[in-house]
């Protein structure tokens, strides 16, 4: 058990990209956590898709030992937060473990959206903040203007920010050091009834359900029972330990620290983060606070391309669920594509994450379908729905109104490129709140309906800005909007999984995007497909996919009827990834266009 | 021929008949739209190969006692490259090991140069009574373009020589080249028109993957006309053809009625053929099993296995019911004729009506693909230009 003054424990928080992960390797080294041969490249990033993504998705905790230059030794927790504004909630409940935070500026990029979102996350967990700048080995780097920067549009002290390159491994010592000297140490009572925040939990192949937990008061020790205090499950603690980052098994967890937990659990149900652990016998009084929870704003349907694979997609998303609590999952049933689940999750990203993981580590081929947001709609017998899916909204004669969810979206964005970024939040149905400059940065606040930002809002930001511009938001509120269903009819039948909902306005140039893209998607079939966009009754866009002209073996080849089957067996294999509709097949990647409007 | 056996009587003329597929696996050079299997050797030791084909022969005669058989084709490769010699005594092996339809036919592919044509008197006397010959075109340029060792002028030399000896002959044209036109196409098959006898095949250019031509093409070095074109070219064929009194009887075979190739037809019918040569396939019916047999594909390694087993069969394989039902339906709608149903009877012991989804028959029906009556199932002209599609959507 380490004495409480000799511990410290902090998130690295920054926008994507700024190197929050390439810090954490140095300080690991640094401390000796990992040898030299087990080091690797953000070597936190331990999925698949982190590595290939170069992103981090999941927060990751480790335990350091440092030896400071006041000759004490000290135990370090630190947490590598993701920054892409998908994953905020893995950043808010590392916040609500720690104490402080370091805040990581790539010093050639400056102060980006989600470096504000982030570091007012870490204000208002009331942390201490350690401002890092990074890359500075970069000949870009302009330290001295973006600590500028940072005390003009965050209003933080930079003066003593740390100048270091998390790839050189300059100035990690002095890192270590601000840490160590600027931040709090934690407080907690070691006889008091144990309070432990459930932080995470997530589902290991060798050990089952892990729990990362924040120890407040108390101890908690293998073989305790322990009593979640929201969901009243009961437990008894196996193993207890932490991270270096390999598992190192003590037995014993005491306040202030951060460590994992396994109890033999089974069900999701059991591991809400956010609940309060503490001991059967002698339990405390009041929980933590806990976590708000997580509110997915984005839906849309996942089909298994193979029906058969129904089951095999709801046992692995109940798995999946265990490694990540922040998105939702109903049944649900298609016209077009047969069972499937309706997920929910906190923005499109997370959304191909959640598809990707699937498919990758359950080994499943699954169909998605357009996203979309969630309206409220108001019947006109005074009843409200939530409404996750088009083809669920009620006759128009029965509704009063619709209301849709509104964001408030920060825009940071060089000077040049603001006139094309203003056009486009207007295009899009924006509302201009503030604009302000720091430097030659336009920082720009909008409320922005969320229903266009989860259409292509952000792939045209990117594109215009040529990648410059930075964003990130919040929902804000609902209101009212002119919304209707645009219908995607294939030879004239309505193919459930296309429709969307959209505003009046945007209806035209949404449809016509739309149906060019199905367009290019559908091959030419024995029969002649027409594509329709509608409102209700009417069509707004229509193109018309020829018949296919010619499609036979012309060569002979003699006897070789097996080369024949074989060939004829590929087709059939390919047409598995095809959806039957009427007459007509429509490939998987026509609902995947569905979704992307703008990749090229 | 020396001598047969007492013949059978001859089978009806829709019958699958039996047939024997003999492969020559060698050529002058390799052609580089070509994957067949074929190979260019210095020196081919005619006496080894022909013994190995005999005894090959042997091997299978053994397995299917008691047929007729209706056609023999000897194919390649380049079979004209054959002593006549060899080819003789493979038909005669035949006829001493089956018994002979009376009206049998017997082909052997023949490239068009005038070396292997002057060898055409002696194959009339081997026992061969219809000659295929691989023309492929009739002008210079395109002859050069697909890498051939003939010349325009040889082809039409080759077909006077074909026509002396021979009472029916065929030929073989590739068309969807590149810059082919629908006018300078029309006047090729004018052409071709003049010089058939009662049979042509016309092949699209197809790319096979691992040819030259498949590097060619993937480098730019030449464009295909696009499928629009590709199709354009298709019904141009079909009905100049037609109107010339030779429609065509599968896709890309057409003949005077009553001149189909009897071999091609058992292919397409699905009846039973032995195949031996190197990389030849066969399909026999015993005991009411359908076996898919392969031989050896290289042809050293054929003939060493053959000296060595007394046979080359690289795989013997049953053909489940479900694939014996596909392979039949596969086949038998590239023929205009389509399949009777007492085929289905005969071969699956079903109705057609068993095996494809009502749904997908109704589209295909009613989009004027296929039909199905008291008699047969059939693609129609505008279902057979698009095979693929109408098999993928009846087979599901
Ligand atoms: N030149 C230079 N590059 C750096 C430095 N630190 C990080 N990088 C590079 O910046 C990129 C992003 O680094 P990461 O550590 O993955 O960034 P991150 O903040 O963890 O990113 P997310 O987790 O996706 O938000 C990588 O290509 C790093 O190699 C540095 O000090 N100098
Ligand atoms: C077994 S092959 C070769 C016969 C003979 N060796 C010859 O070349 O004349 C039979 C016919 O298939 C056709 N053929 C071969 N390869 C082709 C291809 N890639 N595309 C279209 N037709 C092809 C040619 O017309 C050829 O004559
Ligand atoms: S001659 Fe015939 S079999 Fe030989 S390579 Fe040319 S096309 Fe192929
Ligand atoms: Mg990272």
């Amino acid at each position: 058990m380490t004495d409480l003054s000799h511990i410290r424990n902090f998130s690295i928080v920054a926008h994507i990209d700024h190197g929050k992960s390439t810090l954490a390797d140095r300080l690991i080294q640094h401390c000796g956590g990992l040898e030299a041969r087990e080091m690797r490249e953000q070597v936190l990033d331990s999925m698949d898709i982190e590595r290939e993504r170069g992103i981090t998705i999941k927060a990751q905790t480790v335990r350091l030992t440092y030896k400071a230059n006041d000759g004490q030794t000290y135990t370090l927790n630190l947490m590598d937060t993701p920054g892409h504004v998908d994953f905020a909630y893995e950043v808010s409940r590392s916040l609500a473990a720690c104490e402080g935070s370091l805040l990581v500026v790539d010093a050639s990029q400056g102060v980006e959206a989600q470096t504000l979102a982030n570091v007012y996350q870490a204000m208002d967990a009331g942390h201490e903040i350690v401002p890092v700048l990074n890359k500075i080995d970069l000949p870009a780097a302009e330290p001295e203007r973006i600590k500028r920067q940072i005390e003009d549009v965050i209003g933080l002290d930079a003066s003593d920010a740390v100048e270091i390159s998390a790839k050189t491994g300059l100035n990690i010592d002095k890192v270590l050091e601000a840490l160590v000297a600027r931040l709090p140490a934690p407080k907690g009572d070691a006889e008091a009834p144990l309070k432990a925040l459930l932080v995470d939990s997530w589902y290991d192949a060798y050990l089952g359900v892990m729990i990362l937990v924040r120890v407040r008061d108390g101890v908690l020790k293998s073989g305790m029972k322990i009593r979640m205090m929201n969901s009243n499950a009961m437990h008894t603690v196996e193993r207890v330990g932490f991270f270096t980052p390999k598992a190192v098994l003590t037995g014993v967890l005491s306040p202030g620290e951060i460590g994992f937990i396994t109890a033999g659990i089974k069900a999701v149900a059991d591991t809400n983060v956010g609940d309060t652990i503490t001991e059967e016998r002698r339990p405390a009084a009041e929980p933590l606070p806990g976590f708000k929870p997580s509110v997915p704003v984005v839906f849309c349907g996942l089909f298994p391309v193979d029906a058969n694979d129904y089951e095999h997609l709801r046992d692995s998303i109940a798995k999946l669920r265990l490694n990540d609590a922040s998105f939702a999952a109903e049944a649900e049933t298609s016209a077009a594509l047969g069972f499937g689940f309706r997920v929910g999750c906190l923005g499109l990203l997370h959304l191909e994450i959640i598809q990707e993981r699937l498919e990758r580590e359950f080994n499943l081929d699954l169909i998605t379908t357009a996203p979309s947001v969630v309206y409220h709609v108001y019947l006109n017998n005074g009843e409200m729905m939530q409404l996750h899916n088009p083809v669920d909204m009620p006759d128009p004669v029965k509704v009063e109104r619709i209301e849709e969810p509104w964001i408030k979206a920060t825009i940071l964005v060089p000077d040049e490129y603001l006139g094309t970024i203003l056009a486009l939040c207007t295009e899009r149905r924006g509302i201009q709140v503030d604009l302000t400059y720091a430097g030659n940065r336009a920082m720009l606040v909008y409320k922005l309906p969320l229903n266009e930002v989860v259409f292509d809002f952000y792939d045209r930001l990117k594109s215009v800005s040529r990648g410059y511009a930075s964003f990130d938001y919040q929902i804000d509120h609902y209101e009212e909007g002119d919304l209707v269903v645009m219908n995607i009819l294939v030879n004239h039948e309505p193919v459930d999984a296309l429709g969307t909902i959209v505003h009046r306005s945007q209806a035209d140039y949404r449809g016509r995007a739309l149906v060019a893209r199905l367009k290019d998607l559908i091959p030419p079939q024995l029969f002649q497909i027409a594509i329709q966009a509608a409102l209700g009754g009417r069509v707004i866009a229509r193109e018309t996919v020829r018949a296919m002209r010619k499609d036979v073996l012309a060569k002979c080849y003699g006897g070789d009827i097996s080369r024949k089957r074989k060939l004829l067996d590929k087709q059939k294999e390919g047409k598995k990834r095809m959806r039957q509709f009427g007459k007509v097949e429509i490939p998987q990647s026509a609902f995947l266009a569905a979704l992307k409007m703008h990749d090229d | 021929m020396t001598q047969t056996k007492a013949v059978a009587p001859t089978a009806p003329a829709s019958a699958p008949g039996f047939a024997i597929y003999v492969h020559w696996p060698f050529c002058l050079s390799k052609c580089p739209y070509c994957d067949f299997n074929s190979h260019v050797r210095d020196r081919v030791e005619q006496d080894r190969w022909r013994a190995a084909l005999l005894t090959e022969l042997d091997h299978y005669a053994a397995q299917t006692p008691g047929r007729t058989v209706t056609s023999i084709f000897f194919g390649g490769g380049t079979p004209s490259l054959m002593e006549p010699a060899t080819v003789g005594a493979v038909i005669d092996r035949i006829g001493q090991r089956w018994s002979l339809d009376p009206a049998i036919e017997i082909s052997l592919e023949a490239n068009p140069t005038s070396v292997e044509a002057h060898k055409f008197q002696g194959f009339r006397g081997a026992g061969v009574n219809r000659v295929s010959l691989g023309i492929q075109a009739l002008d210079d340029a395109a002859l050069k373009f697909l890498g051939r060792q003939h010349s325009a002028g040889e082809a039409l030399g080759a077909i006077e020589l074909a026509a002396r000896h021979f009472d029916r002959y065929s030929f073989d044209l590739i068309y969807a080249r590149p810059g082919q036109t629908l006018k300078s196409w029309q006047a090729e098959l004018d052409q071709a028109l003049g010089l058939a006898a009662d049979h042509l095949s016309v092949y699209q250019l197809t790319i096979e993957q691992g040819t030259q031509f498949a590097t060619l093409h993937a480098r730019g070095d030449f464009i295909l006309p696009d499928d629009e074109l590709a199709g354009e070219l298709y019904e141009l064929t079909q009905a100049h053809l037609s109107a010339a009194g030779m429609p065509s009887y599968e896709i890309s075979n057409h003949a005077r009625p009553g001149q189909a190739s009897r071999h091609n037809l058992t292919y397409w019918r699905y009846g039973d053929y032995v195949g031996v040569g190197p990389g030849a396939h066969g399909r026999l019916t015993q005991d009411g099993r359908k076996w898919a047999t392969r031989q050896a594909k290289a042809p050293e390694t054929w003939l060493a296995r053959v000296e060595a087993d007394g046979h080359g069969t690289q795989e013997t394989e049953r053909v489940d019911p479900a694939a014996r039902a596909e392979e039949m339906v596969m086949m038998g709608l590239r023929l205009a004729e389509g399949i009777p149903r007492r085929r289905f009877r005969d071969e699956l012991g079903l109705e057609p009506e068993d095996l494809i989804d009502p749904v997908a028959l109704g589209h295909l029906t009613e989009g004027g693909f296929v039909t199905l009556d008291a008699d047969r199932l059939a693609a129609t002209d505008a279902g057979r230009q698009r095979l693929n599609a109408v098999l993928a959507a009846l087979l599901k």
